[in-house]
């Protein structure tokens, strides 16, 4: 015969397996649907105040190349802020009408982070990234035209990791490698050579 | 295949019966290959088809089913009368006589070498005489090896080639004007080709030699119906088909000393020096087979599909279809592949560098397709932020680093090739793996359609012209790709 004090610690047991069972279910739903709000969040507004003129490397599909473009930007005083508004400004041209390299709908920068002092890290949201289309060329665009505008604009960069909604990720659509730190060096010779 | 319980107990019965009825052929077939091996057979190769028949020997000579020889070739019947055997094919007519030595063929006399055997009904002739005796029924020339037993009816010798291309491993490659498909046999000091059915006809010698230490000779005999080369070596034979069965590559796996740390293994023209009495000889690392020289990887596959280029095209599968065409074309040049993969099935991207790695390759080639631009772009690496490496362990992510200016100029012997088939090409770095972790020369090559329609990426032609400037160019850098390191 089981002794009654075993049955009893089973029947809790048996309780708080349902009761997490059902918590964590609940909590699995909220997440799904802050998450989905997140993604229907529209692009951040641009940073109010004085106007900079900034060099963007805009990737144009037809030829395959980057052309340096000059634009004028209101950026903030704070150096992180600055990174991402000139950011913002490139991805404006990609994803207004007549883009020459089109990102896809709700493409969005979510942050950009100065780790240490060289270190950079951009965290793009998941459509940015589910919505890229897939080739070598067009994925090396956007990851080139992205660092060599943040190099170009922001000093002293030497290495630069993209996120998707704060994650590793191996590749942007099947082929730019996204896994590893990308030299800043290396990249302005890529630039160089998509001129 | 599988059936269901109900069903299969329903069929049961016809099963057993079915099992009975077929159990003897069965056996048959199981008996009859163990007891032909050492049968006499005669070989008969003609336009159409090849088979053998068996010898059957009477009184010291070798006979032959007359009626079993010529029935594949066309319409043919034959009638006994009495010691009379009849055979008509189309309109020749053929009588012969059991046990007498003259027969008359489409009214002519004709003088058999041993007398004509009429043995349950079946006609057999001797074998010597077949040269005389076909060519005035079925109206074509015939040439017989009576010592092998090998008859060849009309025009179809396959002639052979064999040329030895002193890489490093060493390669025989031997061309066939037509497609082949030996039994092929190694053992110590040799490997065996076997041709059963091929119509293989002797070179000028039968004895090639090729002054080299590797593989010395190789040797041309017939037998019993059969054509055989034999390859003599001094290391262990591969044997590998290409060219759609007309050509077969044979290497040596030599041992070659490794690189540190999987560094490229530069073919060596000279021998080794022999180190001298007194002299200290550097320590000898393992020696690791090489047995490819290119490593093809067909980009993408399996639930991978790469781009989706149309509904129905994907380039998964165009890369597998450019990465087969582009073996051959290698493989006809001389050059030995490997293919990570040629099924649909994917590999990770990890898993494609360590399998490149493991080959010790010359050169790795990625292939790629694309929708967007023209022509074909060829890539080197561009190199993450540099990992450290620690003594004699590379950092996995840049391990490309010390090949790169090999990739760099794989990359423009191709791009080079391309241009002078009038290809839109360009040559750019680009952050793809695995192109950081292969310790070899690497190069990955995209290619884009013809024109603007997306579909021309499919055409054979348009495929077939880009696989054979790729070829080039890697033929055309391939010495360069050894020492240039």
């Amino acid at each position: 015969m089981i002794p009654r004090h075993l049955i009893f610690a089973g029947v809790v047991m048996l309780i708080a397996v349902f009761s997490l069972g059902i918590y964590a279910g609940r909590m699995r739903g909220r997440v799904t649907h802050v998450e989905t709000r997140t993604d229907a969040r529209p692009v951040a507004p641009p940073a109010a105040g004085p106007t900079e003129s900034v060099t963007l490397y805009v990737a144009y599909d037809d030829p395959g190349i980057l052309r340096v473009q000059r634009a004028d930007v209101a950026l903030p005083s704070a150096r992180q802020q600055r990174a991402e508004e000139v950011l913002r400004a490139l991805l404006e041209i990609y994803l207004a009408k007549n883009s020459p390299h089109p990102l896809a709908p709700g493409s969005d920068l979510r942050a950009v982070y100065l780790v240490t002092p060289g270190i950079v890290v951009i965290d793009v949201n998941a459509a940015f990234a589910n919505g890229h289309r897939s080739g070598i060329l067009e994925e090396e665009l956007t990851v080139a035209s992205m660092i060599q505008t943040l190099t170009a604009n922001i000093p002293d960069i030497l290495q630069v990791k993209i996120l998707v909604e704060g994650r590793d990720r191996e590749t942007l659509a099947g082929h730019a490698d996204l896994s590893d730190f990308y030299d800043a060096g290396a990249v302005s010779q890529l630039a160089s050579q998509l001129q | 295949m599988f059936f269901s319980r109900q069903s299969a107990f329903r069929s049961a019965r016809p099963h057993r019966k079915f099992t009975v009825q077929i159990l003897p052929f069965l056996l048959l077939l199981l008996i009859l290959p163990a007891g032909s091996a050492d049968e006499k057979r005669i070989a008969i190769y003609g336009a159409t088809t090849n088979y053998t028949l068996p010898v059957i020997d009477r009184d010291g000579h070798e006979n032959v089913g007359l009626l079993e020889i010529i029935e594949p070739l066309g319409r043919v019947n034959s009638r006994t009368d009495g010691q009379h055997w009849k055979i008509r094919y189309n309109n020749v007519e053929a009588d012969f006589t059991n046990g007498k030595t003259r027969a008359k063929i489409h009214g002519k006399d004709f003088e058999l070498s041993s007398p004509f055997l009429l043995e349950g009904g079946r006609g057999l002739v001797p074998i010597p005489s077949l040269s005389g005796i076909l060519p005035r029924i079925i109206d074509t020339p015939v040439s017989l090896n009576e010592t092998s037993r090998r008859l060849f009816i009309g025009n179809v010798a396959t002639h052979f080639t064999a040329q030895l291309n002193r890489t490093n491993p060493e390669r025989l490659v031997m061309n066939f004007t037509a497609p082949v498909n030996p039994t092929i046999a190694t053992e110590p000091g040799r490997l065996r080709m076997v041709f059963h059915r091929e119509p293989l006809v002797a070179p000028s010698s039968p004895t090639l030699t090729f002054e080299d230490k590797t593989i010395p000779s190789a040797t041309y005999s017939e037998n019993n119906g059969t054509a055989e080369i034999d390859v003599t070596s001094s290391a262990p034979l591969m044997a590998s088909f290409s060219n759609e069965g007309h050509t077969i590559t044979i290497t040596a796996a030599s041992q070659t000393p490794a690189a540190p740390a999987g560094a490229l293994q530069p073919p060596s023209p000279t021998p080794p020096a022999t180190p001298t009495a007194g002299a200290t000889a550097p320590p000898t690392p393992p020696p690791v087979p090489r047995h490819f020289f290119a490593v093809l990887d067909a980009s993408h596959g399996g639930d991978d599909t790469g781009v989706v280029l149309t509904p129905v095209l994907l380039e998964r599968d165009v890369t597998l279809a450019l990465t087969r065409r582009l073996r051959q074309e290698l493989e006809s040049r001389g050059i030995s592949t490997l293919l990570l993969r040629d099924t649909d099935g994917g590999l990770t991207l990890d898993q494609r560098a360590v399998f490149t790695n493991t080959a010790h390759p010359v050169i790795y080639i990625a292939l790629h397709a694309a929708s967007d631009g023209r022509g074909v772009r060829v890539y080197t690496a561009l190199l993450p932020f540099g990992g450290e490496n620690n003594g004699p362990f590379i950092a996995w992510d840049t391990a490309q680093e010390r090949f790169l200016s090999v990739s760099q100029l794989a990359a423009q012997g191709v791009a080079a090739e391309l241009q002078k088939r009038q290809i839109q090409v360009r040559t750019l770095a680009a952050p793809l793996r695995p192109l950081n972790n292969v310790t070899a020369a690497a190069i990955a090559v995209e290619v884009a359609p013809p024109t603007s329609d997306v579909k021309d990426l499919s055409l054979a032609a348009y495929q077939q012209n880009v696989v054979s400037a790729l070829a080039n160019g890697i033929v055309s850098v391939r010495d360069r790709l050894g020492v240039a390191r």
